[in-house]
This record gives structure tokens, C-alpha cells and sequence, in this order.
């Protein structure tokens, strides 16, 4: 009889020294080919021709001292920030707050309870998720209101029209993605509902604003809503930017949520509908929870989008991040700085932009982990 | 014997799910009462003349070949696929249009899919309780504690607070079975619940739906597993081109097959 074998693993060896390091990474990235090698080299001449100039300008020769434009005028090779730091005020929070800086601690202090009431949400393991998101969600909204309008606290009053800078476009484009969600699933589902009317209704609506370019949909906004009111009233221009957007955005919302219930396996429905779960339970516990994962990338991406269309408010006479930026500069005191003004207000777009959408990848990241294999 | 398929008659207009020589409704003596049923994917005619008639704690398992409309009659009896005529009684319920009716049948019909379909985003745990506690409005702890008592049944407490994803397939179907049964149903469908899985696997599926079989479950099992059937069926039904061919207990239907077609599929079937 045979004796039986018993195999011997063999153990796991690291790699050759070759294949691992920033060397062999370089070797093998950039001087790979011939024409890999002279793709890095013109790439290489032409960082060194844009970037000293520019760091010269902006950072080395740049003015920041004083408070009006003598500086700069004396020393034009750089950058004038001197004019950035006088009008920040303005830039950041409009034309209220630029002219009664005692009153900045109101949208500053909005922000910053916005940001702590947000932090705990990002903490696996708190425990009140669900109220603490119904706070943010229905109670907030009043409270950074009364902050920054003023009139319910007995503030000095900060109508809407003089909002303006940075806090509009975040006011615009945080409570148009907030508003627009809701929405946007219920046109997603309804689009594809089996009710003739309903998914007949959605399609239209969808396609009407997906047509629509938002500058349109902001022109219309302004010029149609107050027809639909008593001649007199003033119907609030902010109030109006909101609806045109929370409209314009619920269908891209939902073209992108679309794409997520497309995704589900027809199982899950079937699973569901095997427990008996109703239509709605099913949508809330099992459909929506994995088809809003898949559209995560969509949706931020939507909300890039509107954060930085939201200089189209100009349009309806209102000045966003951009178009304060643009003003500050055409004032007598400061004609002739606008680069500086455009370039600030990038630069603000884009930590923004770029937060959000290294949050959302995080975010992809987490949910992927926990369900995933 | 030898027969061919008749001549598929063309669906009906109105989709009434009754017909004159069944009753509307009843106090059937029987778990599920399938009379006359007819069903069509378009002009496909899938299932022919369907009758069957499961006492309670009976155990049937259906074979055939594919796409012979086993998956579509089980499927039938919980409303997941619509029929066009006939009558199907569960429970005393009929199922029409009602969605009353069709909530009342699914809350006593636990099915058992070949592909699991766990909700991977939710816990084992939490797959077992979402339906007891919204569909049945059982208390959360209650349903925490049913649904502990039958993750111990299909032997896998200890994975209670994983994700699906992170379990074998085997285990994965034995959470299915255990969710299903959390609703405390009256009635199992399984369709083909071991065909996915690997084949070291398959045999802790079986066993659990045996320990099931004999608790006195009405169960109706789409397999080819004919060991199980052997062991626990008490009918064996055999369908072919929509139709049901023939039925009979285990032991006549394997060693005594009357139709030629239920003999050349054994055959196929215990062949490899
Ligand atoms: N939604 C559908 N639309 C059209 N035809 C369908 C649909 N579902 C199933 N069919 C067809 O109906 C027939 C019966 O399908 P069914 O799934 O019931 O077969 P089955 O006996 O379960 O087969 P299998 O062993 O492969 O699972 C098949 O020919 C299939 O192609
Ligand atoms: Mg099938």
C-alpha cells in the first residue's frame, strides 16, 4: 500500500529589487520609450517656462501690506492680494456684510454650526444619526436664516438681494442639491413606475429641464414665477434663484438616480416583494439604500456642476462668489485688478470642488467596504 | 405513452383569473389549490392547463427540463409572476388583482430563490427582521430574538453581524432560508436553492431544508436533487413544455416512470 504524500507549501518570497522603488517607477513611467522619454523632457521645459514666472507674481513679488492701492501700484511685477484682503469681507459674504463687518460672526457663525452639526454624521458609530440629520435637514435651515437675515433676532436686517459672494453660492447650491434630492427620486421612480401617467409625467419633466439650459431656467424663474403672484408683491429674488434651481437640478438628480435603479438586480425586487414588503417599504429599505450608493459619483457630480453654474445667477441681478469677485475689481479704488479677483475666486471653487469630490470618493470607498465581498 | 404538445390557444383579452368550473373563492381544504391555470409571455404559451391541489404539510418537489415553466408556476403561487386564466388559491386566499390579497398570500409564502438574493447592504441579522418588523410589525427585540433562534436552526448564529457579501454561498442560502422563515410562513417555495453553489456546499443546503421537511412545512421544491426528493417528497411531479406530465410519490416515479419523457430525463438526469 502506498504511503500518502504530504505537500509542503512553499513560503512567499518579496519581489526582485528591481521591480519596487521610485526609480524603477520613473525608468518605467517616464523613460519607458523612446517617445515616453521626449514626452517628459517638452513636459518638463514647459513647467520650467510657466512655473517661476508664476510663483515669481503670485507668491515672491506679490503685495499683501496696506490698505489701499499705493502699494501695489508702486510694485505692479506682483500679485495685488493687498486688494483681495481689503475686499475679502465683500468677496466672501456680499454687499451687506462688506459694508458692516461688525456683523460677520452671524454667516460665520452659521457655517461653523452647519460644520459641527455635520461632523458627528461622520462618525460610524454615533448613535443619532437619524435625529441629528432631521435637525440639519428641518430645524438648521431656520436657525442659519435667522443668523443671517437678522430680522427674527432683532439684527440689523440683511435683506436677501444684498446677500452675495461665496455664502450665495453656498446658500444656492447646498439648499438647491438638499431640496433637489427628494425630488430627483421621486421623478427616478416615477420614471419608471409601471402607472402610465406617472412615468409619462416624469419623462416630461425630466427632458423639459434637462433641455433647459439653467441660464434659461433663471431668466424664466425670475420673469414667470411673479406672474403667478398678486401684482405688488415682491417675490424674493433669492427665493427665486431657489425654485429655478431646485428645478433645473431635481431631473439631473434623477437621470443620475436612474442609473443606480438600473443597476439593482431584479432579485432584490423579487426578494422584497417575496417578504411582502409594499412598494414603498421596498423602495425605502432595499432599492434606494443600494441604488443611491451606485449613484453617489452622479450626484456629486451634478453638484459640482451647479456649485459653480450658480454664477449664472448674475443673470437675475445676483452676485455669487464670482461675480462679487468681478464688482470688487471695477471699483473705482480697485479698476485694474480683476486677474487678481478671477483668480481668487477659482482658487475658492476649487477647494471646494475638490473637497467635495475627494469626499465623495472616501465616501464610495466606506460603503463599498462594508458591503462588497 | 407518447403525447405531443396541443396546439398553444392564444391568450385571452381579459386577464380575469377565473374560471367557470373552478370556484371564485373558498374554504379549500387544501394549502394551495391551482385549478385551469393558463399562463402566456406574449404570445409564448408557458404554462398549459395547470392543476394541483398541496394539502397542508405536504412536500413536493418539481423537476423538468429547462425552461419547462417550473420556475414560473412556483412563481405563480406568490404573485411574483401574474397568470392569465385559472384560478390559484393559497391558504383559502385567492390571488387576483386585490393587492390585498396578494399581501396576504406573501406574508404566508416564504420563497427561496436560486440565487439567494440577500440584501447586501443590510446584516444577516438585519435581513432576517426587516420584514417581520415592517410587514408583520412585530417589536424590534422579538423579531431580533425569532430570527436568532432560526440563524441557530440553519447552524450560522455566529455570522449574525456580517455582511452577506462575506459569506460562502452556502451559508448565504442558509440566510435566505432563515429569512424567510422569520415570517413564519405556512407555505416554502424553493426554486433550484442548491443549483449555484459549489458542490461542497451543497449538502448543508439540503440538510437544513430537511430538517425544515420535517417539521411539518408545506414545502414545493424546484431540484434536481434526487436524493432529497428520494428522502423527503412526498409527491415528485415532473413537467415538461408547461405542462405537468406526470406525478406520482418518489418511489413509483423513479423506479416506475409511466411516460417516456419522464424516463428519458431520469435517465439524463442520473446519468452523470
Ligand atoms: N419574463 C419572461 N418573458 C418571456 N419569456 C420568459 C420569461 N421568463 C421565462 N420565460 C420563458 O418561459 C419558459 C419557462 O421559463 P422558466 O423559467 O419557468 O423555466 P424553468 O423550468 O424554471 O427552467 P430552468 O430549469 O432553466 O430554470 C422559458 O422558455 C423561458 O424562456
Ligand atoms: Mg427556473
Amino acid at each position: 500500500m502506498n504511503e500518502l504524500l504530504t505537500h509542503t507549501r512553499l513560503p512567499d518570497r518579496a519581489p526582485p529589487v528591481s521591480e519596487v522603488g521610485i526609480v524603477h517607477w520613473a525608468k518605467k513611467h517616464l523613460f519607458g520609450s523612446v517617445s515616453n522619454t521626449i514626452m517628459t523632457l517638452v513636459s518638463l521645459y514647459i513647467l520650467y517656462l510657466l512655473i517661476p514666472p508664476l510663483v515669481n507674481w503670485a507668491l515672491l513679488k506679490a503685495n499683501i501690506s496696506g490698505t489701499d492701492r499705493s502699494v501695489c501700484d508702486a510694485n505692479a511685477a506682483g500679485a495685488c492680494w493687498t486688494f483681495i484682503k481689503v475686499r475679502f469681507n465683500q468677496i466672501m459674504f456680499g454687499l451687506f456684510y462688506g459694508s458692516h463687518p461688525d456683523q460677520i460672526w452671524r454667516p460665520v457663525l452659521a457655517f461653523f454650526m452647519l460644520v459641527g452639526l455635520l461632523t458627528p454624521l461622520f462618525i460610524e458609530k454615533f448613535p443619532f444619526k437619524g435625529m441629528l440629520g432631521g435637525f440639519i435637514l428641518l430645524v438648521y435651515p431656520f436657525i442659519a436664516f435667522a443668523l443671517i437675515h437678522g430680522a427674527w433676532l432683532g439684527l440689523p436686517v440683511a435683506e436677501t438681494r444684498e446677500w452675495g459672494g461665496f455664502l450665495l453660492t453656498f446658500v444656492l447650491s447646498s439648499i438647491g442639491i438638499v431640496a433637489a434630492l427628494p425630488l430627483g427620486i421621486l421623478l427616478a421612480l416615477g420614471r419608471r413606475s409601471e402607472l402610465p401617467v406617472i412615468r409619462s409625467f416624469s419623462i416630461f419633466y425630466i427632458e423639459l429641464w434637462r433641455g433647459t439650459p439653467l441660464i434659461t431656467v433663471l431668466f424664466m424663474a425670475s420673469v414667470l414665477l411673479p406672474l403667478f403672484f398678486p401684482a405688488g408683491v415682491e417675490f424674493d429674488k433669492v427665493l427665486r434663484a431657489l425654485i429655478g434651481i431646485t428645478m433645473f437640478q431635481s431631473a439631473y438628480t434623477a437621470e443620475a438616480i436612474r442609473g443606480g435603479l438600473q443597476a439593482i438586480p431584479k432579485g432584490q425586487f423579487e426578494a422584497a416583494d417575496a417578504l411582502g414588503l409594499s412598494y414603498w417599504k421596498k423602495m425605502i429599505f432595499i432599492v434606494l439604500p443600494q441604488a443611491l450608493k451606485i449613484s453617489i459619483p452622479g450626484i456629486v457630480n451634478t453638484f459640482i456642476e451647479l456649485f459653480k453654474d450658480t454664477s449664472l445667477v448674475s443673470i437675475i441681478g445676483l452676485l455669487d462668489l464670482l461675480n462679487m469677485a468681478q464688482t470688487a475689481s471695477q471699483s473705482i479704488e480697485w479698476k485694474g485688478y480683476d486677474t487678481e479677483a478671477y483668480i481668487f475666486a477659482a482658487f475658492i471653487f476649487w477647494i471646494f470642488c475638490y473637497g467635495i469630490s475627494r469626499y465623495s470618493q472616501n465616501l464610495e470607498a466606506k460603503l463599498d467596504r462594508g458591503h462588497r465581498n | 405513452m407518447t403525447d405531443t404538445p396541443p396546439p398553444p390557444p392564444t391568450p385571452p383579452v381579459a386577464t380575469a383569473a377565473t374560471t367557470p368550473e373552478a370556484p371564485a373563492t373558498g374554504n379549500s381544504e387544501y394549502s394551495i389549490d391551482i385549478r385551469g391555470l393558463n399562463k402566456w409571455y406574449g404570445s409564448f404559451h408557458v404554462l398549459k392547463d395547470i392543476n394541483l391541489q398541496v394539502s397542508k404539510g405536504e412536500r413536493i418537489v418539481i423537476c423538468g427540463p429547462s425552461g419547462s415553466g417550473k420556475s414560473t408556476m412556483i412563481r405563480c403561487i406568490n404573485r411574483l409572476e401574474e397568470h392569465q386564466e385559472g384560478t390559484i388559491i393559497v391558504d383559502g386566499v385567492e390571488l387576483t388583482n386585490d393587492v390585498k390579497n396578494i399581501d396576504t398570500v406573501r406574508r404566508e409564502v416564504g420563497m427561496v430563490f436560486q440565487h439567494f438574493n440577500l440584501f447586501p447592504h443590510l446584516t444577516v441579522l438585519e435581513n432576517c427582521t426587516l420584514a417581520p418588523i415592517w410587514v408583520r410589525k412585530t417589536p424590534k427585540k422579538e423579531a431580533i430574538a425569532t430570527a436568532m433562534q432560526y440563524l441557530e436552526r440553519v447552524r450560522i448564529p455566529e455570522q449574525a453581524n456580517k455582511y452577506p457579501g462575506q459569506l460562502s454561498g452556502g451559508q448565504q442560502q442558509r440566510v435566505a432560508i432563515a429569512r424567510s422563515l422569520c415570517m413564519n410562513p405556512r407555505i416554502m417555495l424553493f426554486d433550484e436553492p442548491t443549483s449555484a453553489l459549489d458542490p461542497e456546499m451543497i449538502s448543508e443546503v439540503l440538510d437544513t431544508m430537511i430538517d425544515l421537511a420535517e417539521t411539518g412545512m408545506t414545502m414545493l421544491c424546484v431540484t434536481h436533487e434526487m436524493g432529497f426528493a428520494k428522502q423527503v417528497a412526498d409527491r415528485v411531479i415532473f413537467m415538461d413544455y408547461g405542462e405537468i406530465v406526470e406525478q406520482a410519490p418518489p418511489e413509483e416515479f423513479f423506479n416506475n416512470p409511466k411516460h417516456d419523457r419522464t424516463q428519458l430525463f431520469l435517465s439524463q438526469i442520473l446519468a452523470h
